[in-house]
């Protein structure tokens, strides 16, 4: 059974993290602004060279805004993750009561509030500066934000898997996932352009259906909820999975002893 | 490790001494839930580690020389992490407890990572004492302590074994401290336990001056290159 203080302790320790240190503050809001200024002037100058009829504010800014939030979210949850390798804390915690699922409970409760942060400074400079408006998408913003957290949960859950199982040195292999995801979920462009497997990896991936809901309510087509809906389903099943795939690694850590020599990487 | 089955009761402490490699620290891993057994069991307060995980550690704490706490936490937020891990009712009343018992006040809010070796160490012992566990398991836990605070070390942990119960699990090299506090020994080589007692006792039925010199010729006869476990 989960017990709250036990997740309380693991949000507490963040908590102590973040209090008092620039480095670790502003990151969370750093990053994203860069992002919404650079492609809001460059949506503010396509609006001047392309034809009138088509707003690339909610198109590409809305796109960037979003995609940015996803990967906040995962890089929430990985850092909370980080932050125990980085301090070599495995054997402290994982040899008290504290089971996985409260540990996970705790590292998302973190990625998604120090992601929340992000997203306010995103949505007060995108909205101030360029004109940005989400009520532009209606009540399909809700299943797009859902989604959006829960793949960004997924992956930051599977990424502290990946580096809990193959080591420190691994923790680079994480950092691109957004990256390396993006040209398949179309965050800039309608699946229809990419070739026929692309589409076929994109219809896998829950955000895909966020983009291309995003898109058919800035053409005037209303928000696809059935393809939305989906989305969502997709989305929860990839954080179960991830969460299945973190229990594994762990259960492995444990019987192979690699939490107890996490710092060799490898216990061969 | 290879036959090892041993127990530590209420309010008993037991040393775990052996060579480096002996095997000391993964018994320690073992019990802490952090390495599996290939066979056979570990039960804490009656409750089987691998069927009760939770239950079993919640009954349990640990310092360890190598294993500090993390050093970008304050010594009060270190100690209310673990305590909120634990479920420790009381936790600031406990927290001003063990700062007062492991003369820590002073450095409560010191990030642990400038703390020295000793005070670390001092920091780590107060943490495994949050929950009164019923069993605390102890890796060389004055092995970086000047002799004054060892002393003082092994006289609080006398002190927890015969006030709150609990059971002492402590290894050691110093052979010294081992025979001062340790109610039984257990001499552990190449993953088996060789020899076991109580350390007058050792030292009478084998013949040597000290424990020191028991474990002195224990260790050249196991690691000898003919020489294997007995």
């Amino acid at each position: 059974m989960m017990r709250a203080s036990r997740v309380a302790a693991v949000v507490v320790r963040q908590f102590y993290l973040l209090r008092g240190s620039p480095v670790r503050l502003l990151p969370m809001v750093a990053w994203v602004a860069i992002d919404i200024v650079l492609w809001g002037f460059i949506t503010r100058y396509l609006n001047t060279v392309t034809g009138p009829g088509f707003n690339f504010v909610p198109a590409l800014l809305g796109a960037v805004l979003l995609w940015d939030f996803l990967s906040r979210v995962m890089q929430g949850v990985t850092t909370a993750f980080f932050e125990d390798v980085w301090s070599r804390n495995f054997l402290n915690l994982f040899a008290t009561p504290l089971t996985i699922s409260e540990y996970l409970s705790g590292l998302v409760i973190t990625g998604v509030t120090t992601s929340l942060f992000g997203l306010a400074a995103m949505l007060i400079l995108a909205t101030t500066a360029f004109g940005l408006s989400f009520l532009a998408y209606g009540v399909a913003l809700v299943p797009f934000v859902l989604v959006l957290f829960l793949s960004g949960i997924a992956l930051g859950i599977l990424g502290a898997a990946i580096v809990l199982r193959f080591g420190p040195a691994s923790e680079w292999l994480i950092w691109p996932i957004p990256a390396v995801l993006s040209p398949f979920v179309g965050v800039f462009y309608p699946l229809s352009i990419l070739p026929g497997w692309m589409q076929a990896i994109a219809h896998l991936l829950a955000p895909s259906y966020v983009f291309e809901g995003m898109r058919s309510i800035v053409a005037g087509k209303g928000a696809p909820m059935t393809e939305l809906a989906f989305g969502a389903g997709l989305a929860v099943a990839y954080v179960v999975l991830a969460c299945l795939v973190f229990a594994r690694v762990y259960r492995y850590a444990i019987r192979t002893g690699l939490i107890a020599r996490y710092s060799a990487e490898s216990v061969s | 490790m290879d036959g090892v089955s041993f127990e530590v009761r209420p309010g008993e402490i037991v040393g775990l001494v052996g060579p480096n490699g002996a095997g000391k620290t993964t018994i320690i891993n073992m019990i802490l839930g952090v390495l599996e057994p290939t066979a056979g069991y570990v039960r804490i307060a009656g409750i089987d580690l691998a069927r009760s995980r939770s239950q079993a550690l919640a009954h349990t704490n640990f310092a360890a020389a190598h294993v500090p706490l993390p050093g970008n936490l304050t010594v009060e937020q270190n100690l209310r992490v673990f305590g909120l891990i634990y479920g420790v009712t009381g936790l600031s009343a406990r927290i001003e407890t063990l700062l007062a018992d492991y003369d820590l006040q002073r450095h409560r809010q010191t990030k642990c990572g400038v703390l020295s070796s000793g005070e670390q160490t001092r920091v780590s012992l107060a943490k495994a004492m949050l929950n009164r566990p019923r069993l605390l398991l102890l890796d060389e836990p004055t092995a970086s302590i000047d002799p004054a605070s060892a002393r003082d070390i092994r006289a609080r942990i006398v002190a927890f074994a015969a006030g709150d119960q609990g059971g002492v699990l402590w290894t050691s090299h110093n052979m010294y401290e081992v025979a001062e506090v340790c109610h039984r020994v257990l001499f552990l080589a190449h993953g088996k336990i060789l020899l076991e007692g109580e350390p007058d006792s050792l030292i009478r039925t084998h013949g040597a001056a000290t424990l020191e010199d028991l474990f002195v010729s224990v260790a050249h006869e196991t690691l000898a290159p003919d020489g294997g476990p007995k």
